[in-house]
């Protein structure tokens, strides 16, 4: 067990190194959390209106234009992207922790609470998602928690189905069954002894999990009904160059120019983790 | 296997019901009271109270709820509480413009998807695999709006050669102006249905190509080209074949960003709208649909997985 984890550690990082658009991936990662955290110690002022210079093209003063009321528009792609990563990190949490805790119990107790638990889940997937979360968004007050919890809350349900499929062949191995016949407790054996095996999973299935929640969070912003002003994403910039599309194109290409490379970026590295799961694929 | 749809069919039933009572008390949860969009501030409290009776919303939960699921299935679907309109006959102006576009963009994205996915997957780790998964992982990251917006950029504002909204010039019934206003949202929905698809047959092939099959047939010194065609392809076509039910429900609500975008009349922006006036009725009439499309699609998927797999029906 533990050889098997050294060599798969090694592996991976194996195939890291080797891959040099990971390198990337990961360094641009880095670049745009950090810049998200540090951003108001920075000298940006994303509100400040100016009614003199609005869609202005990118120059020195501003590296980015100016908005069509002159707002500094790398202040407000900074703020925008802070927003952007916070909605896909803490919708990747809640939903990873909803689907974990689902997946375990459905799992491990199997059963009528199986059973419950997965017709929920078919319910759930039966209705297509867009739609799905636009209706539920009706019924929050718009705003930055509401539409981490809209995502968060229902998009649980692949991982859930993955963690249940592996806790129930984990649940026929010897050192689990004896473990519950040695009369240790529930609680303690998912988290002492499951959690960690399906630990592989749910990293994997977390890191594309904050890449499409960034892209729901993007879509909804732009047909309206996410972010509102005066918060922004990129998603939400998006849809305000889109009445700006003729003469200041700029507005448009650098959000998603962003919004692409960052899913591409948490995408790659999803898929560089996988290795580590199944590493006689990756061969 | 007669039996065996009859009884997916019969499995079917219960999970519609439950769909519509959540969708039902869903909207009836809704913080907003529907009388509310019906009446003006300036009515006395008799009047109101005297809407809400003629609409039913004064009976208690369940009479409506069974109320409304007989309208349904008698296909009245009621009326929008903004505009008025019978949402049944909005519906049947809106779904036809929304197949015109979507099922174009599907059967192409589905055919390319399939050659695309074929060779890369028969290609493994070459250059022809590289760029054609790579595309994929791109397609994959890029939102589809914003492949709208740069063609809309390109084509309709300095290109000028193409319409930016709609689907025909006001009192133009041309063709050509129609398949001028149809090609980039047909563009757009092609390329967000492509990836998805390339990565599906790509990693299908893969797992074929690991298979005895293929070395038996390598070992007998077969052609790369008959591998595939003849063999591989065969099975790796056969779950596409049935992804096809699971595709239905895109005929509807495939296309509802793309649509908003191009404002092109079908179902994407009827629903945007309703969602921004709050206009439950529309709502929930969409939601039932899309849901039961969604169901229907997957017992298709199964049924026909069932006809073209042989070890499938022996075993059912």
């Amino acid at each position: 067990m533990k050889n098997d984890k050294k060599r798969r550690n090694k592996m991976t990082r194996a195939a890291f190194l080797k891959d040099k658009l990971a390198i990337l991936a990961a360094i641009f990662l880095i670049f745009i959390i950090v810049i998200s955290i540090i951003a108001p110690l920075l000298p940006l002022e994303a509100t400040k209106t100016d009614v003199l210079h609005i869609l202005e093209v990118p120059s020195k003063g501003h590296w980015f234009g100016t908005d069509e009321i002159g707002r500094d528009y790398f202040a407000r792609v900074v703020y925008g992207g802070r927003v952007s990563i916070t909605v896909g990190i803490l919708a990747m949490l809640m939903s990873t922790v909803l689907g974990v805790s689902i997946g375990m119990l459905a799992g491990f107790l199997g059963g009528v609470v199986d059973f419950t638990l997965m017709r929920i889940v078919d319910v759930i997937q039966s209705i297509p998602w867009l739609i799905l979360v636009t209706v539920v968004s009706i019924f929050f007050k718009k705003g930055l928690l509401s539409i981490i919890v809209v995502i968060g809350f229902f998009s649980w349900m692949e991982i859930a189905r993955l963690v249940r499929a592996e806790v129930m062949s984990l649940k026929e191995r010897e050192y689990i069954q004896y473990a519950s016949f040695l009369g240790i407790d529930t609680v303690k054996i998912i988290l002492r002894h499951l959690m960690p095996a399906v630990m592989p999973t749910i990293i994997v299935s977390a890191t594309s999990g904050i890449a499409d929640a960034i892209m729901t969070e993007s879509a909804l912003s732009f047909l309206g009904i996410g972010i509102q002003e005066p918060l922004s994403s990129w998603g939400k910039l998006l849809q305000a160059a889109q009445s700006n599309l003729q003469n200041s194109i700029y507005m448009a290409l650098i959000p998603g120019l962003l919004i692409v490379f960052t899913i591409f970026s948490f995408n790659k590295l999803g898929n560089l983790l996988r290795i580590y799961l199944e590493p006689s694929r990756a061969s | 296997m007669l039996k065996y749809i009859f009884k997916r069919i019969i499995n079917a039933i219960p999970l519609l019901l439950i769909i519509t009572m959540i969708c039902f008390t869903l909207i009836s949860l809704a913080p907003y009271d529907a009388i509310d969009a019906m009446t003006t501030p300036k009515m006395s409290p008799e009047m109101v109270e005297l809407i809400r009776q003629k609409y039913g919303y004064d009976k208690p939960l369940y009479i409506r709820y069974i109320r409304w699921l007989g309208g349904l299935i008698n296909g009245n679907f009621g009326y929008s509480i903004v505009n008025g309109t019978s949402i049944f006959n909005d519906l049947i102006s809106r779904i036809p413009n929304t197949i015109k576009l979507v099922l174009p963009s599907y059967v192409t994205a589905y055919i390319l998807a399939i050659i695309l996915g074929l060779i890369a997957g028969a290609n493994r780790g070459k250059k022809a695999d590289t760029l054609i998964d790579g595309f994929a992982s791109v397609g994959l990251a890029v939102p589809t709006f914003w492949i709208a917006m740069l063609l809309i950029y390109v084509f309709g504002y300095k290109l000028r050669v193409l319409p930016l909204l709609g689907m025909n010039t006001i009192g133009s019934n041309d063709l050509v102006d129609y398949l001028k206003h149809f090609v980039m949202p047909y563009v757009v929905l092609t390329f967000a249905f492509l990836p998805g698809n390339i990565r599906y047959v790509r990693s299908s092939t893969i797992t074929e190509f690991s298979q005895d099959y293929v070395m038996v047939q390598r070992a007998f010194g077969a052609k790369k080209s008959e591998i595939i065609f003849k063999h591989v392809s065969k099975n790796v076509l056969l779950p596409i074949v049935t992804r096809l039910g699971m595709a239905l429900p895109t005929l509807v609500t495939g296309a509802v960003i793309t649509e908003t975008v191009f404002s092109w009349p079908g179902i994407g922006p009827y629903f945007v709208k309703a969602v921004q006036g709050m206009d439950y009725p529309v709502i929930m009439v969409i939601l039932v649909l899309s849901s039961t499309l969604v169901i229907i699609g997957n017992l298709l998927s199964d049924v026909l997985y069932c006809v073209v797999d042989p070890r499938i029906r022996k075993a059912v």
